[in-house]
């Protein structure tokens, strides 16, 4: 019988000790003092940031590496937390890559940009290990929010709230706060319960009551909440996955990927986290390279992504792509599935079909591949579950499939605005949803106040 | 290949790179090692009177500034002459000079400003067989206090006085150590001339504090919750220091006078531009001490080559070379005309030349172009100043283009006149020498 990584099928203590927790350890360590400084140096302190215009919550990212550069990095974490307080993990998470760093003078001189991103985590980390809090609450207003959401939309949303005055009450429907930064990012992105930190951070302006376990739909009702408060945040991000429409695809081994990284962030103890020996993943975002990375760090034999289109379409961005490719992922490109192959209920492989562009149109060509898999992961996007609002009175009016909100984030209801991933126009980002929430707070701070003033 | 040989006031050396009077000469030890390293010649430290030797602070003798990556740009020292006994110093002088004959071995010497203590010294130096003297005329700190070093050398009578007694008591000859702290160097250069001085060596330190420690409220470098002004040197003094060397190099009256430059000297290109600006050969110390003395071997190295590939033969060819192009600034050409031209190509947007200009001078570049980022000169508004040049961070992406005669200079309309004309004949100057037509 095989031991080991070479165990047939799902099972878990495939790897040593040293071994789980050489994998999972930091992606990227932090930066030390002296790396800090001469990275910092390498800012050109740019006039009209093109970094700055690049980030979705528009972070003075010139001025926060100068701070760090003269020996302030509490003065530098002010000035990210200043637009985005969950700054913390987004120096983790964000894709940088295709973001700020992207567009980094030196990106575009010499290939090299400034490591923004980790220049970030530096000054944010000094900070919140200090537990330095910059914000004091306005005098109260008397005003009651209620916030749909605990994940980054509905945290940057109360934070803002709280600090202008107003008592906010967070609905999460899972037992932790913290959204996708707890349940969603891949571990090595955010190790030693970071998530769960940057909330005590966030809600220690005080003014914020999280009350878990709280699904909208199933405990209450969106009327329920504009009947008691005085304005209400929508920031439940996506609740559905999309199916592989393959064959067989209820077959026992077919995974969605959120729920495995859901599950391996939560694990106490990785060896007891089942992976499979050949593990084949359906997409090509962000999702199934988690998926597919941490299979291959929990110990599986064989990883192959397979995508339907080309590595250009691919929503993974190139770092992330060579991240996969570095742990010894494979990832294979115009492949569709078609269907699972079971054996006695279990999946045993995979059927896929060769595709290839007919003009504008993705259709199959009709050649068929088989790979040998014991698990297979979907993860081929996410959708909002717009059910829970039924049951409101009135319908919120959605635009494919999501909530349609305007520029500050107002949706059709009156009093009812939304951010995140569950709006049309999301884009599946932690610091794109900080934005959204912190902008909202802004509209819902003005609408209450008779603009802006208490 | 280049002859890199030198002979400065008499004294040969196989190059033209000396260690500097300073804690690394302190010793046979150290100057054997530097010898070895290939150091062309070596200024002893600098030795007092005979008697008990100076102390020193045995705290921090040295600061410094440094960049962001701890690279060091200016170092400055408490440290005295040596404290090391005279006889020990004198046994180790003769022996090293006995061993190594084809090096340089000048001997810095502070005694009180009295005729008698020269006179001890002098024959006691002569006799190690070393090469020359060079009398410390530039400590700043500590031993200025007691009206030597600088106390000295900011007084040209007494440079004239004392270079007079040397010249009168030593066969060897006699370079004379200016100080840079005093406000026309050409002074004190024109005073050691009179006194018959064969050379003079510049710059000694600057008095300067490196900095403040924010927590105790002290001066650095710190002794016991007190800190002194000290001595700066290294890279971050060059600058001044070439322009001293050009002062004396220029002055009718000491033009020709011998100069061993020294002053921030870290690299051959820095070597270079003090030759070419007047100097027979330099100094080194702030390099050494910050990367040992293997540095001496790209100095070598980078010189002969450089040479090479110009075309000078030898070391006469590039000393002084620069010199005459040292004007006053009533002698620049007004009519010379330059505007500051970006490469697109080159560019990398940062912007940082459109600030510099937009918020500190001429508005003279632009941001958006038809609502794009873009970068370029408004040749109307450019007045040739080169900030743009400084602050861009890609080297030759800004360069300085010289509008050629006749043509429009468009931000005065007019075109730009072939003649050489200067403040002095300029219409708006009322002292002109000649009135404008």
């Amino acid at each position: 019988m095989p031991e080991g990584q070479f165990k047939q099928g799902i099972a878990g203590g495939r790897l040593s000790p040293e071994q789980y927790a050489d994998n999972f350890a930091d992606l990227h360590p932090p930066f030390d003092h002296h790396e800090a400084l001469v990275e910092s140096d390498r800012c050109y302190f740019c006039y009209d940031a093109p970094c700055m215009n690049a980030c979705p919550t528009s972070i003075d990212i010139p001025l926060f590496i100068r701070q760090i550069s003269t020996g302030n990095p509490i003065g530098s974490a002010k000035t990210i937390f200043d637009q985005n307080i969950l700054g913390g993990m987004c120096a983790r998470v964000c894709p940088t890559e295709t973001l700020c760093e992207e567009v980094c003078v030196r990106e575009v001189a010499e290939g090299k940009p400034v490591q923004i991103g980790r220049l970030q985590r530096y000054a944010t980390d000094i900070a919140m290990a200090e537990n330095k809090q910059f914000y004091t609450r306005a005098a109260p207003t008397g005003k009651t929010i209620a916030v749909v959401g605990a994940g980054p939309a509905g945290l940057a949303a109360a934070h803002r709230l709280a600090r202008h005055g107003h008592e906010v009450t967070i609905l999460e429907a899972r037992p932790k706060a913290g959204g996708l930064n707890e349940y969603g990012i891949a571990a090595y992105k955010s190790v030693d319960n970071f998530a769960q930190a940057e909330v005590d951070y966030v809600t220690s302006i005080r003014g914020i009551d999280i009350q878990n376990g709280k699904a909208l739909g199933r405990d209450y009702q969106l009327s329920d909440l504009t009947r008691n408060y005085d304005a209400v945040f929508l920031g439940m991000g996506l609740g559905g996955v999309n199916a592989l429409r393959a064959d067989g695809e209820d077959a026992q081994g077919v995974t969605n990927a959120v729920e495995f990284i859901a599950e391996l962030r939560q694990a106490s103890d990785l060896a007891s986290l089942p992976v499979g020996r050949r593990v084949v993943v359906i997409g090509g975002g962000m999702t199934a390279i988690d998926a597919a990375v941490q299979s291959k760090l929990l110990g599986a034999e064989e990883v192959t992504i397979c995508y339907r289109r080309g590595q250009e379409h691919m929503n993974a961005s190139e770092f992330e792509q060579d991240l996969a490719a570095a742990n010894g992922v494979i990832i294979r490109h115009w492949l569709q599935p078609k269907r699972v192959i079971a054996e006695g209920g279990k999946v045993s492989g995979i059927e896929l079909e060769y595709t290839a562009m007919d003009g504008e149109r993705l259709v199959g060509t009709g050649e068929r591949l088989t790979l040998v898999a014991d698990q297979v992961f979907k993860a081929i996007g996410q959708s909002f579950v717009p059910v829970a609002l039924n049951g409101s009175g009135a319908l919120l009016v959605l635009e494919a499939g999501r909530i349609k909100v305007d520029a500050e984030g107002r949706t059709s209801l009156p009093n009812v605005w939304a951010g995140g991933d569950c709006i049309f126009g999301g884009d599946d980002l932690t610091v794109s949803a900080v934005a959204q929430g912190r902008d909202a707070a802004e509209s819902i701070h003005r609408a209450l106040t008779s603009n802006g003033r208490a | 290949m280049a002859d890199i040989r030198n002979n400065f006031v008499g004294i040969k050396s196989p190059n033209p790179f000396w260690l500097a009077s300073a804690p690394p000469t302190d010793k046979a030890y150290n100057v054997i090692r530097a010898f070895k390293a290939g150091w062309g010649g070596v200024v002893w430290k600098t030795l007092g009177e005979e008697g008990p030797p100076v102390v020193n602070v045995n705290g921090p003798r040295y600061g410094a500034i440094w960049g962001a990556d701890r690279r060091l740009l200016g170092l400055n020292n408490i440290e005295l002459i040596t404290d090391r006994d005279l006889q020990v110093n004198l046994r180790e002088i003769k022996q090293v000079k006995m061993d190594w004959p084809d090096r340089a071995i000048v001997v810095s010497l502070m005694v009180p400003c009295e005729e008698h203590a020269w006179k001890a010294i002098l024959p006691v130096v002569e006799e190690t067989g070393a090469d020359g003297i060079e009398l410390n005329f530039g400590c700043p700190h500590g031993m200025s206090e007691r009206g030597m070093g600088a106390a000295v050398g900011q007084v040209p009578e007494y440079i004239e006085m004392v270079v007079r007694w040397c010249k009168a008591n030593t066969r060897m000859p006699v370079i004379t150590k200016l100080t840079p702290n005093i406000t026309d160097i050409r002074k004190p250069a024109r005073a050691a001339l009179a006194g018959g001085t064969d050379a003079v060596s510049l710059i000694n330190t600057i008095n300067s504090i490196t900095g403040v420690n924010l927590d105790s409220f002290a001066p650095e470098p710190t002794i016991d919750g007190k800190g002194s002004h000290g001595g700066y040197c290294g890279p971050a003094v060059k600058p001044i220091a070439m322009n001293m060397v050009a002062e004396i190099a220029r002055d009718p009256e000491t033009h020709g006078l011998p100069i061993s430059g020294i002053g921030g000297i870290t690299t051959w290109r820095d070597a270079a531009e003090f030759m070419a600006l007047g100097a027979g050969n330099v100094q080194v110390c702030t390099a050494a001490m910050t990367y040992g003395f293997k540095i001496v071997q790209e100095m070598i190295a980078g010189l002969e080559n450089w040479m090479d590939e110009k075309g000078h033969a030898s070391l006469d060819d590039i000393v002084g070379r620069a010199t005459p192009n040292v004007t006053d600034w009533q002698y620049l050409n007004l009519n010379y005309v330059a505007k500051a031209h970006i490469d697109q190509e080159a560019c990398i947007k940062c912007g940082r030349c459109h600030i510099a200009c937009e918020d500190t001078s001429h508005q003279a570049i632009t941001s958006l172009v038809n609502g794009v980022r873009h970068f370029e000169v408004i040749e109307a508004e450019c007045v040739g100043c080169n900030l743009c040049v400084n602050v861009c961070p890609v080297e030759n992406c800004i360069t300085m283009e010289p509008l050629a005669a006749g043509v429009i200079d468009q931000r005065t309309g007019r075109p730009v006149s072939p003649v050489y004309a200067n403040w002095t004949t300029h219409p708006n100057n009322p002292m002109a020498k000649v009135a404008a037509e």
